[in-house]
């Protein structure tokens, strides 16, 4: 008897129905495109580029069992870079007042596309090189000193005036990120991190999760493989991080603090780490019930009275949320598992055998 | 640079320092017995900074009456965190417990936002700890001298405790072996809970001294000497009190002489911690005083 | 002196304990030698600085002619030298299969990119690991429990996934830490024809640590005896069984190192 994998008998199918899903986003996002309201259109836009994130940061964090805590150090690389780039030399030399912009920065000029993969490749090759301290040390540690690097680059984003401008920012990027644009990276990245997760590849990193020791002991190479999650997730959040910038066309240091990288750790942690699909939901929910709960900030009119609004009071929810989900449900909305057809058929009934 | 600035410096350096070891102790103490980096830590200088200011402008509490108040009710704020946040998570995952203290954090922060707002409040100053003196021709605050000498009776205070009672023996078996100690038949919540109490404690000390020189309390004021004090108690080898105020030292004096000697540097300043910390963990994984890890198999 | 596998006079220390003195053994290709001892004796230590897990504080490790002391344990158990753990050690979120796969890895010939975009050639691979792993797991009669997660399966199934895992890696010299412990006269007899079963299949030189004397003295051509860890007796199970010092080290008496 040989094995029989389940997934044999119904890749067809599953090929498929990915298509015809790929097809609904596309109708879905055509109509939003055509005959959506500017906020629906911002929400989905947000949506898309949290998934790329909460997606590639779960890859270290959920599938390599690491607390990395520096994603916004990429996110910023990503970002500048992008920034950089697409920004006409007239622009540049009207924004950078302070210091100029140094060479090749001020002449270089690029494709909105290649500009985000430009981004993408910066923030890997930090990565790179910061792997090397990072990872020889691991656990609370490891959460630290990726943290630090957050901090560096943000310190080095304020002091570094001749590339980053400073505290002062790059003003007036051009909204190229679009809902085409930014759900075509988003759907991207999903199919890629999942076919890394669900190859050799991705079982080696998992093995290093559930056990480094005994993954050594079976030839697995710690080192190789976490830094190969880091510099994948790294490559995806420069890209998502130069859709953020010709988003909101604004950037500066304030953008990409620490917080950044708290609320893709609340996304991660409520969707399930260690799952992209819960990577996927939390992102979603983040990006909808976020923008949602604005409300408690702003101003409130009831009639004759004015409730002032309340700065902080989301973040105090999002914390809350965090601590409950950890403390009493720590496996989040979907654990380790994943979406598969296979399982919605189950559950429609639909299933032959 | 001149003499004398060259000793206003140090001194300057000294006493950031302090604040430093004094904050650091505590991360110290929690990690030797939990293992946890207690990322909310930091956060307690804000809290009793803002207890301190609470007391001396709402209930017209002199400054030597508040200022005990705050470190006591920040203690006791510690062994709440402690019983909300970390309790319920001692059998789970390490990266769990990591995750509920940065929760922990963020909503003590907010909550201060939410609650008291974000404008900076200034720090009453009692007018003893304002003056100026004038020491060999140098020009110091008295706080500049007054901050050294607090930490070292705290830490006094604490070394007797630690080392020199029942309870001190008690906690330092249980940031050898916990589970032995509880088998030993001590009590170990109540040593953790006394752990967080002491280690809150000197972070309250260390925030309303830290508020005394930067009198500008905002939400958000303990999160870089929290950060710093965490980094001081790595460099020390982080479970060793002595560490963590060696470490505290030698990154405030770092600090500020770096600053002094560079003042073009002065804008990286807050990158120079990690900095250290990094070059730490490359070369010394277990920090100055620790013992090099080992693979258990 | 063979060249198949030798250890030279190898030392472990942490601290001031000393956990293994001078420790030196040679075995010839598809030799099944046992090594045993009281508690703390070192044994695991032995095995540890084999596997890379520790570097000896001096000594040498030699394997096919080459000095392997020092390597990383990855780089080691490319070379063909597999272990099981003392303290199970599985990946016990993930199902029985995959703990199995994970051992193919360090042979895998596609690169990761091909892996991220889905491309035939690791597909192809993926499909071979897969079928292959359930080899070694019906082998090891775990063929059934094949999408079972790891982590749910009995205590002597869980042994016998920790050989499978060591096996899939294609060792020549495989290590196991006490197989036997645990496990009840009858799962240890079985575990004994399973050990000869897999050594005669698989061409397996094979080294183990294990309590259960019946097991060892059944099974093991030559044995090693270490007492605090100092080599006290080598030999064959009669001669072991009989030697004074042997004797002494197990009844408990006090003994100075
Ligand atoms: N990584 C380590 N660091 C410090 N001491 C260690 C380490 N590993 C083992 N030891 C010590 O070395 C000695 C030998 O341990 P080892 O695990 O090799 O014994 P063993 O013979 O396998 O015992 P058992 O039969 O209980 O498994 C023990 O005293 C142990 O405490
Ligand atoms: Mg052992």
């Amino acid at each position: 008897m040989t094995w029989k994998g389940k997934d044999m008998d119904t890749s067809k199918r599953n090929l498929y129905c990915n298509l015809a899903a790929l097809c609904l986003l596309a109708v879905v996002l055509y109509l939003f495109d055509q005959y959506g309201t500017e906020y629906q259109i911002r929400i989905l836009n947000n949506m898309a580029v949290f998934i790329t994130l909460a997606v590639s940061y779960n890859l270290v964090n959920g599938m390599c069992g690491l607390l990395h805590l520096g994603p916004n150090a990429f996110i910023t690389i990503g970002a500048y870079t992008s920034a950089l780039l697409t920004m006409s030399p007239m622009e540049k030399q009207m924004s950078f007042i302070i210091e100029p912009l140094i060479w090749p920065f001020s002449v270089l000029q690029a494709p909105f596309f290649v500009s985000l993969i430009a981004g993408g490749v910066m923030a890997t090759i930090f990565a790179f090189i910061i792997s090397f301290p990072v990872f020889r040390v691991r656990g609370d540690y490891l959460a630290i000193v990726t943290l630090g690097f957050g901090e560096v680059i943000r310190v080095l984003c304020n002091a570094l005036q001749g590339v980053t401008n400073g505290p002062l920012g790059l003003k007036g990027l051009q909204p190229y990120t679009n809902l085409w644009w930014s759900w075509g990276i988003a759907v991207f990245t999903i199919i890629v991190i999942t076919k890394l997760v669900n190859s050799s590849y991705g079982r080696a990193m998992k093995a290093i999760r559930e056990d480094e020791i005994a993954a050594k002991a079976m030839g697995v190479d710690p080192f190789r493989h976490l830094m190969l999650a880091f510099l994948v997730s790294a490559f995806f959040c420069g890209v998502a991080g130069g859709l953020m910038a010709h988003l909101i066309t604004t950037i500066s240091p304030t953008l990409f603090t620490f917080f950044l990288t708290f609320n893709l750790l609340i996304i991660i942690v409520v969707g399930g780490l260690g799952s992209t699909t819960g990577a996927v939901i939390g992102a979603a929910l983040f990006a909808w019930g976020g923008e949602a709960l604005r409300v408690v900030e702003s101003p409130m009119n009831f009639g004759a009275f004015t409730i002032p609004g309340i700065p902080g009071m989301r973040m105090v929810l999002f914390s809350v949320i965090l601590m409950v989900v950890i403390i009493f449900a720590r496996r989040g909305i979907m654990g380790r598992n994943e979406f598969s057809w296979n399982w919605l058929f189950t559950k429609l009934g639909l299933n032959a055998k | 640079m001149s003499a004398t600035i060259f000793f206003q410096q140090l001194s300057n350096g000294i006493s950031l320092g302090s604040l430093y070891a004094l904050v650091a102790i505590g991360y110290t103490m929690v990690y030797g017995i939990l293992r946890l980096i207690n990322f909310a830590h930091g956060d307690l200088l804000m809290v009793a900074s803002y207890t301190a200011i609470y007391a001396v402008t709402m209930f017209s509490l002199p400054w030597y009456l508040s200022f005990p108040l705050a470190i006591a009710l920040t203690g006791c704020i510690g062994i709440l965190m402690d019983k909300v946040a970390y309790k319920p998570l001692r059998d789970a995952p390490r990266i769990s417990l990591l995750i509920s203290a940065i929760g922990a954090s963020f909503l003590l922060e907010n909550l201060a936002l939410v609650i008291i707002g974000g404008i900076p409040k200034g720090f009453p100053r009692p007018e003893i700890f304002a003056k100026v003196i004038e020491i060999l021709g140098v020009r110091v605050q008295v706080l500049t001298i007054y901050i050294p000498i607090m930490t070292l009776v705290f830490l006094m205070a604490l070394l007797y405790i630690v080392y020199r009672t029942k309870v001190g023996k008690a906690m330092r078996a249980a940031s050898k072996d916990i589970e032995t100690t509880r088998l030993m038949g001590i009590n170990v919540d109540r040593i953790i809970a006394l752990t967080f109490l002491m280690g809150s404690s000197l972070a309250a000390a260390g925030g309303i001294m830290w508020a005394l020189k930067y009198p500008q309390v905002n939400p958000f004021m303990g999160v870089i000497p929290g950060l710093k004090a965490f980094i001081a108690a790595v460099l020390g080898g982080i479970g060793d009190i002595i560490g963590a105020v060696v470490g505290g030292f030698v990154l405030g004096l770092g600090e500020i002489l770096l600053v002094a000697f560079f003042p073009e540097l002065a804008q990286y300043r807050d990158a120079f911690a990690f900095v250290l910390l990094i070059l730490v963990l490359l070369f010394r994984p277990t920090g100055i005083m620790g013992e090099p890890i080992t693979d258990k198999t | 002196m063979n060249d198949f596998f030798r250890l030279e006079s190898l030392v472990m220390q942490f601290g001031g304990l000393t956990a293994v003195k001078d420790f030196s053994l040679s075995i010839e290709p598809g030799e099944l030698v046992g090594l045993i001892g009281p508690n703390g004796a070192g044994k695991t230590t032995v095995f540890n600085m084999i596997t890379g897990f520790l570097t000896p504080t001096s000594g040498r490790v030699l394997w096919q002619g080459e000095d392997i002391t020092g390597l990383s344990v990855h780089q080691i158990t490319a070379r063909g030298i597999a272990r099981t753990f003392q303290n199970i050690r599985l990946f016990s979120d993930m199902t029985v299969l995959e703990n199995v796969m994970v051992s193919f890895h360090h042979k895998v010939r596609s690169r990761f990119w091909k892996a991220m975009l889905g491309l035939p050639s690791h597909g192809k691979e993926e499909r071979r690991i897969r079928q292959e792993s359930y080899r070694f797991l019906q082998e090891l009669n775990l063929g059934h429990l094949a999408d079972e997660k790891a982590g749910n399966l009995a205590y002597g199934q869980q042994r016998r996934l920790e050989i499978a895992r060591a096996l899939a890696t294609y060792p020549k010299l495989l290590l196991l830490d006490e197989p036997a412990a645990g496990m009840n006269p009858q799962e240890t007899m079985e575990l004994a024809d399973l050990v000869l079963e897999i050594r005669q299949k698989h061409a397996l030189t094979i080294f183990l640590i294990e309590h259960d004397m019946k097991f060892v003295m059944g099974l093991c051509e030559r044995i090693k005896v270490l007492d605090y860890g100092i080599s006290i007796a080598e030999g064959t199970p009669e001669e072991i069984q009989s030697n004074p010092d042997v004797i002494k080290a197990y009844l408990g008496e006090p003994k100075h190192a």
